[in-house]
């Protein structure tokens, strides 16, 4: 008898615990978040306000040699780069989800499957290796220059951000009741119209929410871009010459950069993160509206 | 009725044109890599030591492992944790819950190399770690925790209450049911999303460069410091010398990734399986 209430007193003991430990290991994110936004900030604020808010944000030139700190042209430069890649990867993105979940085959779609698993997985720097090796002289080759450019940067952050958009509309048609698309079929539509013109329409929300996480991705892409975007700080001048993302800054400079410079640097990521804390934001507004639907 | 005939057959080409492009794609550069790249492979690619004529990639292969398992034996305890603590105590709706999973869906969207930069920021100049292993793979583990957190969550919740009840039912206590009962019946899933975490860690470049360091040798420790393949793929583009050696590191990447999916997928379906019988 007076073992079994030890045995139950170390038992609730152990109960609480281990709660407090399971706890303790879900806090870490948080407590990951707090710290990355404490550095980010810390670091990069100060900057900021050394170099001057509009001189930093909307400096048309970048010149560490001359203490020239402005950031301009690399937020153009992602903002153009990832529209090329929305250009050409999203419409791309949804025909394919239209054909997996609609139109193919059992067979054919667990091939097709594993193949955008598969493109999902492959490393950046395997992207960038391929751009380079790939697009960037057929680039040359078309349009002359030497390659690296808006177009090739477009180009595979397109490639990268496919799978993502792939997966979310197709879940998003897959998790639609079979209603819509027989309700078209019995008003007279056929089986494409009816996927287009009200499937597509009533997954909106999903497919949307898809769209911004693939913008995330390309905006926070940085090894591909490196290696295919060309990198110089200036404003795009055409499609086919090169360009600088906030990235692509960060990463070719934090090498040798030093006081000031390397202030700066962090102050683009922090830039960089803001972006993406407000696409974050973005998302789950659209995956809330489209689970609420 | 002959206009929507039109209609019909101009979307069913778009869209089997899109899915024709889309395979294109992946064959494309997967073949490409592995025809370049497979003629490069060679005994000398495996060298001990990285010197600038063989480019050795095999110092990087085992940083990879390294980090990888290092990693790992970081990020699972935190996010099986928390995963428990998410699946099996949390009451939905209530507001830890709420900022744990802004914060867990806030940490999945951070771009790698602000994680870099945080980890240089953090533990390569606070902590005066320097480059090194540890610094990588401590960034690396904050990187790949919403991974791990959210499919062990999925996997736990898949587990039937049945399985709860009945353990509850023969006396056993909370910690002992998930650790006897819900735990065992949810390692297929947990096992998948840890593979689809060391996948991101293989490929992982941005967040490295800037904690691990490149030196293309084998630390003595891990506060040495030590690149992986896709960092030392990385080098080598800057570098610009060795275009045969590049092919074959990006094949043997390409190869990792393929194998660590087919794990994945396959445990996938172990579970959809036991689920569902």
């Amino acid at each position: 008898m007076r073992r079994s209430i030890l045995n139950k007193a170390t038992s609730t003991v152990s109960e609480r615990t281990m709660k407090i430990i399971f706890l303790l290991t879900a806090c870490v994110s948080i407590a990951a978040v707090i710290l990355i936004c404490i550095f980010m900030f810390a670091n990069g604020v100060p900057a900021m306000a050394k170099i001057g808010f509009t001189n930093f944000l909307f400096g048309m030139k970048w010149k560490p040699s001359l203490d020239l700190y402005g950031i301009f042209p690399m937020i153009v430069g992602s903002m153009v780069v990832t529209l090329g890649a929305v250009i050409l990867g999203v419409p791309l993105g949804i025909c394919t989800a239209v054909y997996l979940a609609r139109f193919c085959s059992q067979r054919i779609y667990q091939l097709l499957e594993s193949g955008v698993q598969l493109l999902a997985g492959i490393p950046s720097v395997v992207y960038g290796f391929f751009g380079l090796t790939v697009i960037v002289p057929t680039i040359r080759s078309l349009f002359g220059g030497n390659g690296t450019s808006i177009l090739a940067a477009s180009i595979v952050l397109a490639i990268m951000i496919l799978p993502t958009i792939i997966t979310v509309s197709e879940s998003s048609l897959r998790a639609l009741p079979s209603g819509y698309f027989e309700g078209s079929l019995a008003l007279g539509a056929c089986k494409e119209r009816s996927i287009f013109f009200t499937e597509l329409p009533a997954a909106k929300n999903g497919i949307i929410a898809g769209v911004i996480l693939g913008i995330g991705r390309a905006v926070g892409e940085t090894m591909a871009v490196i290696m295919v975007a060309g990198n110089q700080a200036m404003l795009p001048r055409s499609l086919v010459k090169g360009i600088r993302t906030l990235t692509a800054n960060i990463v070719l400079e934090m090498g040798y950069a030093a006081d000031l410079h390397r202030e700066a640097l962090i102050a683009t990521a922090v830039v960089l993160f803001v972006f993406v804390l407000i696409i974050n934001v973005l998302f789950s507004i659209a995956k809330q509206r489209s689970e609420s639907k | 009725m002959k206009s929507q005939k039109g209609i019909s057959i101009a979307l069913h080409t778009l869209v089997t044109g899109a899915a024709v492009c889309t395979t294109l794609i992946i064959v494309g550069i997967v073949l490409y890599i592995l025809c370049k790249g497979i003629p490069h492979l060679s005994l000398n690619l495996f060298k001990l030591k990285y010197t600038s004529e063989n480019a050795s990639l095999f110092p990087a292969l085992i940083n990879t492992l390294t980090i990888t398992l290092i990693t790992l034996l970081i990020t699972i305890p935190i996010g099986v944790g928390a995963a428990i603590y998410l699946a099996e105590y949390a009451h939905r709706g209530s507001r830890l819950v709420k900022i744990i999973r802004i914060t867990t869906e806030t940490l999945a969207g951070i771009p790698s190399i602000v994680y870099g930069l945080f980890g240089f920021l953090f533990f390569v100049t606070t902590l005066h770690w320097g480059y090194s292993l540890i610094a990588g793979c401590c960034t690396l583990a904050i990187m790949i925790l919403p991974v791990i957190m959210r499919t062990t969550e999925e996997a736990l919740l898949s587990v039937s209450d049945t399985y709860r009840e009945a353990s509850f039912g023969l006396g056993a206590g909370k910690v002992r049911t998930i650790f006897k009962v819900v735990l065992p019946s949810a390692i297929p899933g947990i096992v998948a999303g840890i593979v689809l975490g060391m996948g991101r860690i293989v490929g992982e470049t941005a967040a490295l460069i800037y904690t691990a360091g490149t030196v293309a040798q084998i630390p003595p420790s891990l506060m040495g410091s030590g690149r992986t393949l896709s960092v030392h793929l990385y080098a080598l583009w800057c570098e610009g010398l060795a275009t045969g050696q590049s092919y074959a590191t990006a094949v043997i990447l390409l190869l990792m990734v393929f194998l660590l999916n087919t794990v994945s997928t396959v445990l996938e379906k172990t579970i959809i399986h036991t689920v569902t019988k």
